[in-house]
């Protein structure tokens, strides 16, 4: 049975984690793994679309690129960096080096699951620019190809190349091994991996919008390799607060565009159109974060879980949203938290307080010029019944903002303020 | 995007399906729930235990099974994938442990797109978003 192109890839998608995190483990690092596996690809793209996918495709894969190993080592009798795995690990049980096709059969067996890990903490490697990290992730995690992040993230497809060869000529230069960091480093690297994870995941959340679904396809895909460092590190509370918090945003993507793609604010989206299914797996993982203790990814997931429940903005709890933000404050400082916890303020205690708190942000000079400061400021000024303020804030807000449909909402919103329609109070989606 | 799975047995040999089988689907479900793309699958107990519920003709009716099918739908699974080639994929292992450990057994599954919000996306030709 012949194969398309698209199949092989699926395949592919599917292989390609195990298989880059496998071929790592015998050669020692992740760029000449990545190599080989991506040789092998080559090799299956030219061969399945004529002879069909074979039965156990994982396997064939693995030993295709066993065979391109043992043919370099053939080749170049310098083995070290190509195939560390003789010197490093086999030196001690078989002295003369051996038949390497031998020594890399006894380590297939062995089981993937920290490979996988040890994948995870290499491609998100602080030695590499959060670009690269991203881009390595999806390549050899997510199993995508060039093409495919290159359209995900609006560049050529020869940049993304490029960009993905630097990367691993880092890591081979700095000399980095294929390893989990050391306990004391744990924390921080996870929250790499998180932070590239959650990057993810924006990036396709941004342009839901958009008139290209690769990009909001992303969201997925993140939420693919949260579920599978879940998997990995079931103990680690965060990474099930990100998982949580990535179903939670996702449920609301049916209903945060309006039919021309214009974006819809939370107050105002049709919430029958949230996904269900999100919601119960971001629910789930939140209930085993906050087991685990949590931290700030469990505590946003915490509040976009009080959305979840709630049937409206109406009924949202509020004071628990503030709550949290105010907890989120101390744990994981930032303007925007601040931003945020004065929306829940205002809607919790009235547009005074959360008025307030905003005025607190400009003395502190901080956030100036934010285009959704301004927009929330209007709404404040608008529910005290100060529509001229209102407006000029709205207005800043659109002049501040660069994405056209953006603009085009807060001119809305001015004009509205002006008119002093008793808007729905709103936050942002 | 979501693909719902649903499989229907079409022959079911005498011999009951063995251990390793009944193994070997659950280390396959375990690899797709692990690589984060696999959100449930069930077993169906027989139509036999089941009811069909019908509007023809401006009736209501409801009847109990067993329905009179040559296919007996046997189980669902609902995959969360990035394409219909990745559910594809993942069928096809389904059907091929079937193959490798219970011979005799035939079976076709229908791998069916379940509407996300892809489908509504502002590109997609103007085709109405909202229900």
């Amino acid at each position: 049975m012949t194969a398309t192109t698209a199949a092989v890839e699926a395949v592919w998608r599917i292989e390609s984690g195990r298989l880059v995190a496998a071929l790592a483990r015998l050669t020692g690092d992740l760029p000449s793994a990545e190599d080989l596996a991506q040789d092998a690809l080559e090799i299956a793209l030219t061969q399945w679309p004529r002879d069909g996918i074979p039965d156990h495709p994982a396997s064939w894969l693995m030993a295709t690129a066993k065979h391109r190993a043992a043919d370099q080592y053939r080749r170049q009798q310098n083995l070290t960096r190509k195939l560390a795995i003789i010197g490093h690990q086999q030196a001690t049980d078989s002295p003369k080096g051996g038949d390497p096709m031998a020594a890399i059969d006894d380590d297939l067996d062995a089981p993937v699951h920290d490979d996988l890990l040890r994948l995870m903490f290499t491609a998100c490697h602080p030695v590499l620019s959060t670009d690269s990290q991203v881009a390595l992730t999806l390549r050899t995690l997510g199993g995508l190809q060039t093409k495919e992040i290159a359209r995900a993230f609006l560049t050529s497809e020869t940049t993304m190349g490029q960009r993905i060869s630097r990367a691993k000529k880092t890591l081979t230069d700095q000399q980095v091994r294929f390893e989990l960091p050391p306990p004391d480093e744990l924390p921080t690297r996870l929250g790499a991996v998180l932070g590239v994870i959650y990057l993810i995941f924006n990036e396709g959340y941004a342009a839901t919008a958009g008139d290209d679904w690769t990009r909001p396809a992303l969201c997925h895909d993140a939420i693919r390799l949260g579920r599978v460092l879940a998997s990995l590190q079931p103990d680690q509370a965060e990474v099930h607060g990100l998982v949580a918090l990535l179903e939670l945003q996702a449920s609301r993507i049916p209903a945060r565009t309006g039919p021309d793609g214009q974006p819809v604010l939370l107050a105002h989206q049709d919430r029958r159109k949230w996904d269900q299914l999100h919601i119960s797996r971001g629910l789930a993982a939140l209930d085993r974060a906050e087991q685990l203790g949590g931290g700030p990814y469990t505590l946003q997931a915490a509040i976009a879980a009080c959305h979840a429940r709630a049937g409206s903005i109406a009924v949202t709890d509020w004071r628990r949203i503030a709550a949290l933000y105010t907890v989120l404050a101390h744990i994981a400082s930032s303007p925007v938290v601040d931003l945020n916890r004065a929306v829940a303020v205002g809607m919790a205690e009235g547009p005074e307080r959360g008025l307030a708190i905003l005025e607190d942000l400009a003395r502190r000079k901080v956030l100036s010029g934010y285009p959704e400061l301004e927009a929330v400021r209007g709404t404040f000024l608008q529910q005290l019944g100060r529509p001229t303020e209102s407006r000029a804030a709205f207005e800043r807000a659109a002049a501040a903002t660069g994405n056209t449909r953006t603009r085009t909402l807060y001119l809305q919103q001015a004009e509205q303020a002006e008119r002093g329609d008793p808007e729905e109070k709103e936050k942002s989606s | 995007m979501r693909y719902l799975v649903l499989l229907k047995a079409i022959t079911i040999p005498d011999t009951p399906p063995s251990p390793e089988l009944m193994a070997a689907i659950a280390a396959l479900g375990e690899d797709a729930r692990t690589a984060g793309v696999l959100v449930d699958t069930q077993g169906l107990q027989p139509s036999a235990v089941g009811s069909r519920v019908s509007l023809t003709g401006g009736q209501l009716s409801a009847a109990d099974g067993p329905f009179t099918e040559s296919k007996e739908l046997i189980s669902y699974a609902l995959y969360e994938v990035r394409s219909k080639e990745d559910a594809v994929e993942w069928t096809n292992r389904f059907l091929r442990l079937h193959r490798e450990l219970w011979p005799g057994w035939e079976g076709e599954a229908d791998v069916l797109k379940v509407f996300g919000p892809e489908d509504f996306a502002a590109s997609a030709g103007g085709s109405g978003g909202s229900a």
